[in-house]
């Protein structure tokens, strides 16, 4: 058998084994069955990278079974590793191990501790699918089956209305990109006959830039990818998702789920490379969405809400990058914020843990003392997402601003505003959570603890990739290689092919690169700058909930966009099926009644002649027959 | 007895109505294992057709034919009415569901205390006449049995069923039966106007026939007759074909049932005893869609050609409109009810579409429904046995007390939402892409259906939420200490439907090998 096909298989067991058996599993055991899947999953990660680096460089089919045969259509379950499946694993399996780790301490005083792990590697395993399948119906099992764990996770305490609500606006939102994804993959299957991959793609090499279907189908997929990657207008349940367990919040709503839509662009980077109207709408939703979420996140108190916007945001960027066809630049940011994010979500955790399950920054302050591991890595992770080199985000973000610069000059103006606002909220947080005094009760005061080994651990490894990790892609000017690239290169072999004008663009002059890089590390700096004089020089506390005005209190509010939702959509709807249950059945029902009445009525005067005298039926009988006659032989009696 | 299968699938539940009936009623402790070890025994002889059926062979099988009725009638031809039972990859799927369905009916009918040789004799005659349908190749004597149906299943809801039971069974009564009419009339228009070639040839005579087979051949047609292809005889300004296939669609849409004509189900679910819901869900509406495959199509191609649209445009309100009625319900079997409607508003969108995927994709919807619809009634029943309340607004936090029915309930919910992994999801999934692929329907008509798994998700989630999450809250306080967790004998009628929806599910080939071929045959008639 091939090992492969143990990287799905271990988290699938890991959740069939905690999720029957968990009330009669011992606690401690729980969590060692819960990790041991995912690292073993992330080391076979790293064998099948070193194995496929040593090959030939193309792409792996493992064929498992037919899943489907219906008339002419075929669709196999087989997996597809190449250069892209092979980083989303290292990423997923390998930020999933940290963060199942982290687990086990995080949630160690959690009653549902087993369910919990079970979800989470049920959650992994559908991730694995999405990522490692080779076509699009098996990308769209994981891609329902990671909803539905987000759905489970963000719920996961299910007393608390407000979580379930989130958790159901979450799964709903999704469906409603879902539907895109959907149709996309029968116009697919109109259009190329398959829904394989390779074949779909080796076909679409012939076709001509513009081409409608083309354009209707990538149209379609980015409906989908709105949904899973929160893009302007699908993007309001993320925020609220941080209902669930913070670990949660790192895995899914952070470093893997969230970025499936990015996977899922890339993946069909030639269909997008014909499709250059589409690529436009990409880079525009990208760019609004990133500053829409950057400028929310300016305002929010929570520690995790104010993550999540920032999640949004960096998501924004990376289909920017995708709008502008850098596709490997996307896949790089995709790699590095899951780093740094997760970072991020699993210090915040940690900061909530000691903090008494404290959100609010406004109640925070001071930390660094009592959470010294904790805060020199949020820091390092605040240095890597603010762009600042040499840590990891410096590198990601820089190149996706270089190629939106080539592109358009206006939409790279706009990215390096949203970088400064990055910089500002994220350092704002920071300070507001680490420096300064302490604004806390005595209570939580008493409690402030650095978290155990088990979640430092994690935070300690991510914080190093944190600051490494964009070595992996070092760009020439700077005297790397680029090796991410390079390693990447083939996968968009067949969109040169098919849009070579898409990828020609002058090479920027390094003079020209520098500028760039000084601008946009220039501007995050001051930025910090900004902050530092606000929260750390002014000690400036955010004010308390309602104090805000003007604009200050439209963006705190997150421009009201949910509740033009929940006004424009989600009241029509259930008046429209409460008006439709009423009153159409009332209709309809009332016809069906009717009919039954006028049965009723007619039947209830004709009894009336059934009078039971013969007399009358003999009268009755003369009658008749005197018509009948009359009525054949009428026309001859009175000629 | 191999050599007849069929028939003893169709008699051997009659069988067991004769035994229960024979017993005295101060035996009436066996009722309950007799009818089980019928049911029993029906679902292995339906296990021994799976195994013995050739899924490469598209033609019926295990065909069993014996001259019924012949009445000469001079010049007008001779009458000849065949008892003639076959299968084919169609009609099996469904044999199969009626037998799953039909034993876990059984088990959920073991709380059945009044009348109890009157129930179970009438569940099993029940059992026959369903099971008559789907085997009968002769349109007499599936309208026999289709009738038939009506019978058992006016006393089950009449006698057995909640407070406005009279009502529904009555109203439930009145729509089949002017159903029936529509179709009995269609019926004599085909008598008139089809022979039996081989017969005719034989004998120098008009042979009229029943047989499906004969009847789904144009050729067979007498070239004057009403129902002649090849002629242009109109009635009312209508040609006489279009109008026999639309009165054959109303007949079979109201069993299926088909917006708007619908209204009887919530009223037949809301009163019926669970087991009987199970059943009318699980396995009576399914007579409707296999109505419209094995009748109405193939005797009217022209018809559900021209038509396609409408028809498609029909499946679609089911669809949503279903869907819509689904999230305004407080009710929670009527809930399931109308996501009964909305999910087989597929069905119809899928045959509308003829094209290979929708039509195996509406078969296997019919399959995943009779599961996930038996499902969830019995899972609506387990509430309503613990408190005779079904409101969704009398309980808040049930997972506290109730932590296993809550996992039955979210997986039998997600399934039917149509998640990936549970059959709900294909057959919505290959019925979809059907009415997509189809140049028949246009793409915005689909894209209007697929608002239909917007909806799902829409009212099985607010559902759960509902009844399931947040602090344990009952509105009786009495019902409190009532809600206990599932018992042995419930999970073991609620495992194996759960079991089979992930396996149909997980292997969907399990249908469709059936299916395939069967399918592409049926689809050379509309080529």
């Amino acid at each position: 058998m091939n090992l492969l096909l143990l990287i799905p298989l271990l988290p699938l067991v890991g959740f069939l084994i905690n999720g029957i058996g968990f009330k009669h599993i011992p606690k401690s055991l729980v969590g060692v069955i819960g990790s041991v899947g995912p690292v073993v999953a992330f080391i076979l990660s790293i064998y099948a990278f070193g194995a496929f680096r040593a090959g030939n460089n193309a792409p792996v089919i493992i064929q498992l079974f037919d899943w489907i045969t219906v008339g002419t259509l075929n669709i196999s379950f087989s997996f597809q590793i190449d250069q892209l499946s092979l980083l989303m694993l290292l990423v997923v399996t390998g930020v999933g191990s940290l963060i199942h780790i982290y687990s086990i301490g995080y949630m160690s005083h959690d009653a549902g501790f087993g369910k919990f792990f079970a979800f989470l590697n049920l959650f992994l395993f559908f991730m694995l699918l999405l990522v490692m399948g080779s076509n699009y119906v098996i990308m769209f099992i994981g891609w329902e089956g990671v909803g539905l764990c987000s759905y489970l996770l963000i719920g996961f305490w299910n007393k608390v209305t407000n979580y379930n609500n989130a958790a159901r606006k979450a799964f709903i939102m999704n469906r409603i990109g879902d539907l895109g994804f959907l149709l996309g993959i029968f116009l697919i299957i109109q259009t190329f006959g398959t829904v394989e991959y390779l074949p779909v793609f080796e076909k679409a090499v012939g076709m001509s830039v513009g081409d409608s279907a083309i354009a209707a189908i990538t149209l379609l997929l980015f409906v989908g990818a709105m949904g899973k990657s929160a893009q302007i207008p699908l993007y309001t349940w993320l925020p609220d998702a941080m209902a669930g367990p913070t670990p949660v919040s790192a895995l899914i709503h952070a470093a893997t789920m969230v970025t499936a839509g990015i996977y899922m662009v890339v993946r069909s980077n030639v269909l997008y490379a014909l499709a250059p109207d589409t690529l436009e709408i990409v880079a525009i939703i990208g760019l609004a969405t990133a500053l829409m979420a950057a400028s929310i996140g300016l305002f929010q108190n929570d520690i995790k809400k104010v993550l999540a916007y920032s999640t949004v945001s960096q998501l924004g960027y990376m289909f920017m990058a995708l709008g502008v066809a850098a596709y490997s630049s996307a896949m790089f940011h995709v790699i590095t914020h899951a780093f740094f994010k997760a970072l991020l979500f699993l210090g915040a955790g940690s900061v909530i843990h000691a903090m008494s399950d404290e959100q609010d920054i406004r109640n925070m302050g001071g930390l660094r003392k009592k959470l010294p591991i904790t805060f020199l890595t949020f820091l390092i992770a605040t240095i890597a997402i603010s762009g600042i080199p040499p840590f990891a985000g410096f590198f990601s973000k820089d190149e996706i601003l270089a190629h939106v610069y080539e592109h358009n000059k206006l939409m790279w103006a706009l990215g390096v505003l949203g970088s400064i606002m990055t910089s500002f909220y994220m350092f704002r947080l920071l300070f507001l959570t680490f420096f300064g005094d302490f604004r806390g009760t005595h209570e939580q005061a008493h409690h402030l603890h650095e978290s155990p080994i088990s979640m430092t651990l994690p935070l300690m490894v991510l914080a190093v990739l944190s600051v490494v990790g964009g070595f992996m892609n070092v760009p020439h000017v700077l005297g790397g290689h680029s090796a991410l690239a390079t390693f990447m290169d083939p996968l968009f072999a067949n969109a040169q092919r098919a849009n070579p004008a898409l990828f020609e663009h002058g090479h920027l002059d390094h003079s020209t690169e520098y500028l760039l890089m000084g601008v946009s590390v220039g501007a995050a700096l001051l930025a910090m700058g900004a902050a530092y004089v606000l929260f750390i020089s002014k000690k400036n506390v955010p004010a308390a909930d309602g104090q805000e005005s003007g604009l200050q209190k439209v963006i705190y509010n997150k421009y009201y966009v949910d509740e033009f939702y929940e006004a424009i959509f989600v009241n029509p709807m259930r008046k429209l099926s409460d008006a439709l249950y009423s009153f159409g059945e009332f209709i309809v029902d009332g016809l069906v009644k009717g009919a039954g009445g006028l049965v009723k009525l007619s039947s209830g005067q004709l009894r009336q002649l059934q009078t039971g005298e013969t007399g009358f039926y003999v009268f009755a009988m003369v009658v008749g027959i005197t018509a009948l006659l009359l009525w054949n032989f009428g026309a001859i009696i009175f000629k | 007895m191999l050599n007849y299968i069929l028939s003893s699938l169709v008699f051997l539940p009659l069988l067991g109505a004769v035994v229960i009936l024979l017993i005295p009623s101060s035996q009436r402790h066996f009722y309950k294992s007799i009818t089980l070890l019928f049911c029993a025994v029906e679902l292995a002889l339906c296990g021994w057709l799976y195994a013995h059926f050739s899924t490469a062979n598209a033609a019926y099988q295990f065909l069993e034919k014996i001259d019924w009725i012949t009445i000469p009638l001079g010049s007008l031809g001779t009458v000849s009415i065949d008892y003639l039972l076959g299968v084919d990859g169609i009609s099996l799927p469904l044999v199969f569901l009626t037998g799953v369905v039909m034993l876990v009916g059984a088990v959920s009918s073991w709380h059945i205390n009044k009348r109890e040789k009157a129930y179970f004799a009438l569940y099993l005659l029940l059992t026959s006449s369903v099971m008559g349908c789907f085997v009968a190749l002769d349109f007499f004597l599936f309208f026999l049995f289709f009738e038939f149906m009506l019978l058992p299943m006016y006393f089950l809801i009449g006698l057995w069923g909640g407070p406005r039971r009279e009502y529904a069974s009555l109203k439930f009564f009145l729509y089949t039966l002017a159903g029936s009419v529509l179709i009995l009339v269609v019926m004599i228009a085909l008598y008139l106007s089809a022979v039996d070639p081989f017969e005719s040839e034989a004998t120098q005579t008009l042979v009229h026939t029943f047989d499906l087979r004969y009847l789904a051949d144009g050729h067979n047609y007498l070239p004057d007759s009403i129902l002649s292809p090849t002629g242009e005889i109109e009635i009312w300004g209508i040609s006489s074909r279009m109008l026999a296939f639309w009165l054959l669609f109303i007949g079979f849409a109201i069993k299926l049932p088909i917006v708007p004509l619908h209204t009887w189900l919530p009223d037949a679910h809301v009163e019926a005893p669970t087991p009987v819901s199970v059943v009318l869900a699980g396995v009576l509406l399914k007579i409707g869609g296999y109505g419209l495959l094995r009748i109405a199509y193939p005797l009217f191609p022209d018809a559900a050609n021209e038509y396609a649209f409408s028809l498609g445009v029909l499946g679609v309100l089911s669809i949503v409109y279903g869907g819509f009625n689904a999230l305004a319900q407080n009710d929670l079997k009527k809930m399931v009810a109308y996501s009964s409607v909305s999910h087989m508003g597929f069905v119809l969108l899928g045959v509308a579409s003829l094209t290979a995927e929708g039509v195996n994709g509406a078969v296997y919807q019919m399959v995943s429904h009779g599961i996930l619809s038996a499902l969830l009634f019995l899972v609506v029943g387990v509430l309503y046995d613990r408190t005779h309340n079904r409101l969704i607004d009398s309980y808040r936090g049930l997972v506290s007390p109730m932590p296993q029915l809550t996992v039955v309930v979210s997986v039998a919910f997600f399934a039917s939402l149509g998640l990936p992994g549970f059959s709900g999801f294909v057959g919505e999934l290959f019925t979809l892409m059907g009415g997509f692929q189809s140049d028949r329907l246009p793409h915005w008509l689909v894209a209007i259906g697929t608002l239909g798994i917007v909806l799902a998700a829409g009212y099985f989630l607010w559902t759960l939420q509902r009844l399931f999450f947040g602090p344990f809250w009952a509105k009786n306080a009495n019902d409190a200490a009532l809600l206990t967790d599932l018992t042995l004998r419930e999970k073991m009628m609620l495992l194996p439907l759960v079991m089979l929806t992930l396996l149909l599910g997980l292997f969907p080939n399990l249908v469709f090998n059936l299916t395939n071929q069967a399918v592409t045959l049926w689809m050379k008639i509309f080529l």
